[in-house]
């Protein structure tokens, strides 16, 4: 019984760690980037959610913001750079694009939607969301780290 | 030594591709045999879709091109349009256009200078810029609704007038924009360390300009005075003092140097709209807007435009429909970017963020 309970509340503090520690990959697709971009400068600045280490490597991060049109070219290697990301990681799919295709659905090279390709947790609107979008979506996606609703 | 030479594959995802870049390397030891660009990452058929609805619902396309300077985008769309239909737009209209398009090569520069920043290693300015472009998106917003992409220049005008409040917040912007550029230069161009990474690095001949068609302030870097504001005047450029800076070394400092001067003279150029705005209409009155989707059109047209990358038009083909049959976009990044192999070839390889990033390549236009 004593066991059960040490365990959950290691649990609750991991998951409570890694929702305040999310180390986000520098991975910009299209014009959401620039966006996303906005939201790591200095008037949004979201650092104050725990989430500013931007790194250039998908070994190095565990927040993958997919932000822009996906084209069936890049689409295996959106795959390829999530498989090599280690565990926990999370997707935000940013924009109608990486969402369901935006404005380009009815193109002939553009995959309808990331989440054909790697899990989604949490999607955002808006062609392009504004940063505070953005802000908003990182928080709902901390929330379900520690409530533990995520994918993985 | 032939077979010392090995290949490297940079990109498609790295942090200084300012997108989705891929550049096939090969290598001996440092040096830097052949480069070649591969592009595609990006595209997203922009001519195609745009041919597939009316002329103005092309806007929608034409605006995500060059998403840092999507106003620049819809002007060379909307004159092409007003031309091949004789369209009449009210001064003002034109006016308001030169100052979004003005703000907007600022806001596209400062992007441009802050990533550059963090390719050469260096965070600071790309926190500063960001600062300073703010301001511009915030007037943006007050003005258009939007902070990115606006779909604002309408078929004989533009979709909202600019409001006395926006005035304002433009006047104030305009009272320290320089002297916060004069700081951002000093933190590159008085850094060692950049300055010695940057000179006599990339460089491009006149000759290779003219043979790749490299437009805009990379053109102007390697000596080229052209520039189509003063060159083949549209909306009432000739009207306003302005000068073309142009340097003659051709590296990427001088890229540099090129687009700071730039931001000058337009913050010049926005100063003198604000004296010479007159009142009046903001949209032709005969063009209202639901029957804009409904205008048809007979003919061929191209307008060349300056946009911060360069010379950008939009050649249509109207087959009297109201829907254009073709759709072509001359993209200025696309012909920057055909001079990277030339840019490269020779120089060592930690030189190739400081060259591809000068290009100032934007993938939405150069895939399309
Ligand atoms: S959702 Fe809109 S802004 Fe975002 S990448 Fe797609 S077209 Fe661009």
């Amino acid at each position: 019984m004593s066991d059960n309970i040490l365990v959950t509340t290691l649990d609750e503090a991991l998951k409570w760690g890694t929702g305040k520690s999310l180390w986000p990959f520098t991975f910009g697709l299209a014009c959401c980037a620039i966006e996303m971009m906005s939201a790591m400068g200095s008037d949004y600045d979201w650092a104050r959610f725990g989430s500013d280490v931007f790194r250039d490597s998908p070994r190095h991060s565990d927040l993958m913001i997919v932000s822009g049109t996906v084209t069936k070219k890049m689409a295996p290697r959106i795959r390829r750079l999530y498989d090599q990301m280690a565990f926990p990681k999370f997707v935000i799919s940013m924009g109608a694009c990486a969402s369901a295709g935006g404005p380009y659905v009815r193109g002939y090279s553009v995959v309808d939607g990331v989440d054909q390709v790697v899990p989604v947790d949490v999607y955002v609107f808006g062609c392009p969301p504004r940063p505070e979008a953005l802000i908003q979506a990182l928080k709902m996606l901390q929330d379900r780290i520690v409530a533990g609703k995520v994918k993985h | 030594m032939e077979d010392k030479i090995i290949e490297v594959n940079f990109g498609p995802q790295h942090p200084s591709t300012h997108g989705v870049l891929r550049i096939k390397v090969k290598l001996d030891g440092e040096i830097i045999v052949e480069a070649q660009p591969i592009i595609g990452y990006l595209h997203r058929n922009a001519e195609k879709l745009a041919e597939m609805g009316a002329y103005p619902k092309g806007m929608v396309y034409i605006d995500r091109l060059d998403y840092v300077a999507a106003l620049n985008m819809e002007l060379g769309h909307v004159l092409s349009i007003e031309n091949l239909m004789d369209v009449q737009v009210p001064e003002r209209a034109l006016w308001i256009r030169i100052l979004m398009v003005e703000l907007n090569r600022i806001a596209s520069h400062l992007i441009w200078l802050g990533t550059h920043g963090l390719d050469m290693g260096m965070l600071t300015p790309f926190f500063y810029c960001f600062r300073e472009r703010e301001r511009i998106l915030r007037i943006f917003d007050e003005i258009t609704g939007s902070r990115l992409l606006y779909n604002y220049f309408a078929i004989g005008g533009v979709y909202s007038d600019v409001t006395p409040k926006s005035i304002e917040m433009i006047k104030e912007w305009t009272e320290d924009f320089v002297d916060k550029l004069e700081e951002i230069q000093a933190i590159l161009g008085k850094s060692y360390i950049y300055v010695s990474r940057t000179r006599g690095v990339g460089k491009l001949s006149p000759e290779d300009v003219l043979s790749y068609g490299v437009t805009g302030p990379m053109q102007r870097a390697s000596g080229i005075k052209r520039d189509l504001r003063k060159d083949s005047p549209y909306l009432f450029y000739e009207k306003i003092n302005f000068e073309i800076p142009t340097r003659t070394e051709g590296d990427v400092y001088a890229r540099f140097l090129v687009r700071v001067e730039e931001m000058r003279q337009s913050a010049r150029i926005v100063k003198q709209v604000l004296e010479k705005l007159p009142q009046g209409d903001f949209y032709n009155k005969k063009y209202s807007k639901p029957m804009l989707v409904r205008l048809k059109a007979t003919g061929e047209s191209y307008v060349p435009t300056e946009s911060p990358k360069g010379e950008f038009g939009i050649y249509l083909i109207g087959d009297g429909s109201s829907i254009p049959y073709r759709v072509r976009i001359r993209s200025p990044s696309f012909a920057n970017l055909s001079s990277i192999p030339t840019m490269l070839k020779g120089y060592k390889i930690a030189d190739l963020t400081a060259a591809v990033s000068s290009a100032d390549p934007v993938f939405g236009e150069v895939d399309r």
